[in-house]
């Protein structure tokens, strides 16, 4: 076996190597030439997620519960398919706030929560501690092996920790991350040595473990099929690769996917890679991809390995089958080669975690205690930066001899798998607050708060205290009984839930009362102002209109935020936020710019629950504090309102006049109408009555008048006063109608027998000596509802109009009755001159005829009202039928049509009289 | 911001891994006799999705 000496000389020269490759990075940086602003140094960085666990572990877990180590991986392969979308949101937004750890971001999601974030970062620094300490175990063990001590020494039991490597190795590398991680105060600043480092180390890690896996299939056996015919050959192994050997079955298997998805995006150190030192949010879409693809070639080698191990070395730790197949084939170089391999996933998990843990202390743990100090507010300045960094490298000792006193005191009582899933399932707890936070404006700090602090309690119950009762610390009857012999709190059959494996077990359980009061709670109470305006830039961070929020803030002068500056983070840092603003007074008042650029790079230092503190101590005085400013855009928001209410009661309003305008308009039209109708009236009336009084004047005066001559004045008289009566009779007709007055007798007519009886009267009224006048009535006859009277009379007005618009020296007329569909229609041409287009309309106003003849025809005025036609029409109206003007069909004037529906057949008829 | 048919592919995507990799389907697997078939299953469509993954994030041009 190689000597001790050597392993730890090669040991600390690969970390030294570390140190120059992390320090070139970094000077490379400071040269504004970044090694890590590559898409693949990314996805590499990201492989930080494979530590020690995954290089000896995966094998251990194989060999024991079969393909259920995958699911460690597959878990992040589907979190990182939706890293486009999800973790590209968290990316932007942590540019635009400043974040510096997940802790710092779900305080700030929350409306700045110092309580909350300190929760973040208590829950964190306490479920993590155990992973720290599996690495350095891990460390501990392989190097044990190699160098031929099967029987590692108990550390702390003699005070003998300074012999202790593992010791030591936690102490260089906390010497590593003082350097490398905390070289600025800013956090939110990238830490290019340590990526670079990291990514390095990732890709150590996958060769060391990729040559483990040829060797086993290549030199241990004759390639896979070898391999694989001699597994199958052996049942009781071949057995352990189906779904059989995972524990919790199909139960378990889901609820491993879904822890290892959750865990990715919320343990400390992957947030550090995935978003805090995310270079350009374009390489997030290469790492979605290039990333899986890393996991799936650090396992594809774990079944063989493991397969291999269980038939040659059954009897040793499947956790270091990784070590012992090459060392017990004798392949020295390729053992040293492998115990580097886990060496740099160990610290390069220990590095980013450090670091990530650092943070949080410092700034969710630490500041908001100093902050409190009156002693520190008043020191001078710079005091404070130096304060910052102190605690944070202090914590960086401070974490890792933590895990190096966890490792000492328990490390021993689990297997590697078993811890690293306890931390597991603690760090799940934050994803409710992360991920809901990310896309549910509602979330709010009581319900994310009570939820996660129930989740980790959950979580200790049924994970942590029983893991300490089964390492013997406590007496583990409870597990068995549950406390008091309380069978339902049994930890890890809770509520009797039994038959599922212990880590699906408690996933659901922490996780479920998790999300019940975190939706329970933030539905039923109210978030606070500056909630609610961070709720919003977080879940609408993609929407590019999102502007930082520049609310006003109430005023301050420079000067405060420049001694501000300059206390916490030194006269460089504050000259570089006052660069883009030329301040010529350090009493003028700030601009709200200044202010937010001011609490960002506080940000970036302290984080944003600090900042906001701390600008809030110097921003004062008649600061509209935001539930006045809210309550400003409130009513604000409540007149706008408002006014688009007037605006709409002008808008119907103004319709409203112009309904009555143009109701105006139509009574004066109205007005005017009658007006000209009593005109004519009149005017129609003078006419007979002038010649009436006239010849009976004569009559009077001239008692000597001979007899024909008396006689015949008589006649005129009487001619004219019936023409007087007609014209009475008429407008009484048009006044009924138009009132609706008119009462008609409807009865079964025969049209035929009503034409023939029409067109005698007529020809006893007119005694026209040449007329024409044809009748073609092919019907036998045409019955219709009307009243007799009144159908009488319209048929002669037409008939008596047709006669007087004829052709004087040759009048010719012709009367029709025809059936259509609907009815009958009786129609009766002349061979007058005919009614243009536009007057066929016009004929059936009142009185047209007068205006006929003030157009200046020179056409003989007729006898008549003028008054025939609109009657003749309100009366067909009434009927049901209509009456219009028509091209004359075989006649060269005017053709006027009556329509009459027909009426219903006897038996229907009588209905209506029933 | 992603392009909305990207992003509806990528979700599609992730839907399908998580059919594939999850109990109903992957019994069909399992039930096969021989027993080293679940891990073989699973190396393949592991590998599927990421080609589809590769394809789809690097085949087109940044909207």
């Amino acid at each position: 076996m190689g000597s001790e000496w050597n392993v730890l000389i090669v040991a600390f020269g690969y970390l030294g190597l570390l140190f120059i490759i992390a320090a070139w990075a970094d000077k490379r940086a400071a040269q504004r030439r970044s090694v890590i602003s590559s898409p693949t140094v990314h996805a590499l960085s990201i492989a930080v997620y494979c530590t020690a666990w995954t290089f000896y572990g995966s094998v251990g877990r194989a060999a024991e519960a079969g393909p259920g180590f995958l699911l460690i991986y597959l878990g992040p392969t589907l979190a990182m398919l939706l890293s486009p979308i999800i973790v590209r949101k968290m990316v932007r937004i942590a540019q635009a706030q400043r974040i510096t750890s997940i802790a710092d971001f779900i305080s700030a999601r929350y409306g700045k929560s110092s309580s909350l974030g300190a929760l973040v970062a208590i829950i964190a620094l306490i479920g993590i501690t155990p992973y720290i300490a599996l690495q350095l175990r891990a460390i501990t063990e392989s190097h044990a092996i190699l160098t031929g001590r099967s029987d590692y020494p108990i550390l702390m039991e003699a005070g003998r920790f300074w012999s202790d490597q593992s010791f030591w190795v936690a102490l260089v590398l906390a010497v590593f991350i003082i350097l490398f991680g905390a070289r600025h105060l800013d956090a939110s600043q990238r830490h290019e040595g340590m990526v670079a480092a990291v990514a390095f180390e990732s890709l150590i890690k996958l060769a060391a473990f990729l040559a483990v896996g040829l060797f086993t299939l290549f030199v241990l056996f004759d390639g896979p099929n070898d391999l694989f015919s001699q597994v199958a050959a052996t049942p009781s192994l071949a057995e352990r690769l189906g779904l059989d050997a995972v524990p919790g079955g199909a139960s378990g298997w889901i609820g491993m996917l879904v822890l290892a998805f959750l865990a990715f995006l919320t343990l400390p150190r992957q947030f550090q890679v995935l978003v805090v030192e995310n270079v350009d949010e374009r390489h997030i879409n290469r790492a979605a991809w290039m990333f899986p693809l890393y996991l799936l070639a650090i396992n594809i080698m774990v079944v063989p390995i493991a397969m291999a191990g269980l038939l040659l070395n059954s009897g040793s730790n499947p956790d270091s089958f990784v070590l012992t197949l090459p060392l017990g084939a004798g392949a020295q170089a390729l053992s040293v080669f492998v115990f580097i391999g886990g060496l740099s996933a160990a610290t390069g998990m220990m590095i980013v975690e450090t670091i990530a843990l650092s943070t949080m202390v410092s700034n969710q743990l630490a500041m908001p205690i100093l902050l409190r100090s009156r002693w520190l507010r008043d020191a001078g300045s710079g005091v404070l930066a130096r304060w910052l960094l102190a605690i944070r490298r202090l914590s960086i000792i401070g974490i890792l001899m933590l895990g190096y006193a966890y490792h000492a005191l328990i490390g021993n009582a689990y297997s590697l798998v078993t811890i690293g899933l306890v931390s597991f399932a603690a760090v799940a707890q934050f994803a409710p607050a992360l991920l809901i936070g990310l896309y549910w404006p509602g979330a709010n700090r009581w319900g994310v708060g009570c939820g996660m602090l129930a989740g980790i309690l959950v979580w200790a119950w049924t994970l942590l205290i029983p893991g300490f009762a089964r390492s013997g610390w406590l007496d583990d009857s409870f597990v068995e009984f549950g406390p008091y012999a309380i069978e339902w709190l049994r930890p890890q059959a809770l509520f009797w839930l039994e038959g599922m494996d212990i880590y699906s077990h408690s996933l659901l359980w922490s996780l479920g009362s998790n999300l019940a009061l975190l939706f329970g709670i933030s539905m039923f109470t109210q978030a606070s102002p500056l909630e609610r305006t961070q709720a919003a830039l977080f879940t609408g961070a993609m929407a590019p209109q999102l502007g930082p929020n520049l609310l006003p803030r109430g005023k301050t002068p420079t000067g405060a935020l420049r001694t501000l500056l300059e206390r916490y983070l030194g006269g460089e840092a504050a000259r570089r936020v006052f660069t883009d603003h030329t301040v010529h007074n350090d009493s003028d008042t700030a601009a709200p710019e200044l202010i937010e650029r001011t609490e960002q790079a506080l940000a970036g230092a302290l984080g944003n629950a600090s900042a906001r503190v701390l600008v809030d101590s110097v921003v004062h005085g008649e600061a509209p504090d935001l539930d006045t400013l809210l309550g400003m855009l409130d009513s604000t928001q409540r007149i706008l309102a408002m006014n688009r209410r007037l605006e709409q009661k002008s808008h119907e309003l103004e319709e409203i006049s112009a309904e009555l305008r143009s109701a105006n308009e139509r009574l004066l039209e109205l007005d005017r109408l009658k007006d000209e109708f009593v005109a004519m009236v009149s005017h129609e009336l003078r006419t007979p009555l002038t010649s009436i009084r006239a010849f009976a004047e004569i009559l009077r005066d001239s008692p000597n008048l001979p007899d024909e001559k008396r006689s015949h004045f008589l006649d005129v008289t009487v001619r004219e006063s019936e023409r007087l009566s007609r014209l009475i009779e008429e407008v009484l007709d048009l006044a009924r109608l138009e009132s609706g007055r008119l009462t008609l007798n409807p009865q079964h007519v025969d049209l035929v027998g009503l034409v023939h009886h029409s067109v005698d009267a007529l020809s006893a009224l007119h005694k026209t000596p040449n007329l024409q006048l044809d009748v073609d009535i092919h019907l036998p006859n045409a019955a219709v509802i009307g009243d007799p009277d009144r159908l009488e009379q319209v048929i002669i007005n037409l008939l008596g109009n047709a006669v007087k618009f004829s052709n004087d020296a040759q009048p010719h007329i012709r009367l029709f009755l025809e059936q259509d569909q609907r009815g009958y229609r009786l129609g009766v041409e002349d061979n007058g001159v005919g009614i243009s287009e536009d007057e066929r309309e016009r004929v059936f106003e009142k009185f047209h005829q007068i205006q006929y003849q003030e157009d200046g025809t020179v056409r003989p005025r007729p006898r008549g009202s003028g008054l025939g036609l609109p009657i003749s029409r309100g009366i067909v109206a009434q009927l049901g039928g209509r009456l219009k003007v028509e091209d004359a069909p075989t006649l060269p004037g005017a053709c006027l049509v009556m329509e009459l529906p027909a009426a219903p057949s006897e038996s229907t008829a009588l209905k209506p009289t029933l | 911001m992603m392009n909305p048919r990207r992003r509806e592919r990528l979700l599609g995507l992730t839907a399908l891994a998580t059919l594939l990799f999850t109990p109903p389907l992957l019994l069909m697997a399992d039930r096969i006799h021989g027993g080293l078939w679940l891990p073989v299953y699973l190396f393949v469509v592991w590998g599927l999705v990421i080609g589809l993954a590769a394809w789809l994030l690097e085949g087109h041009a940044e909207d």
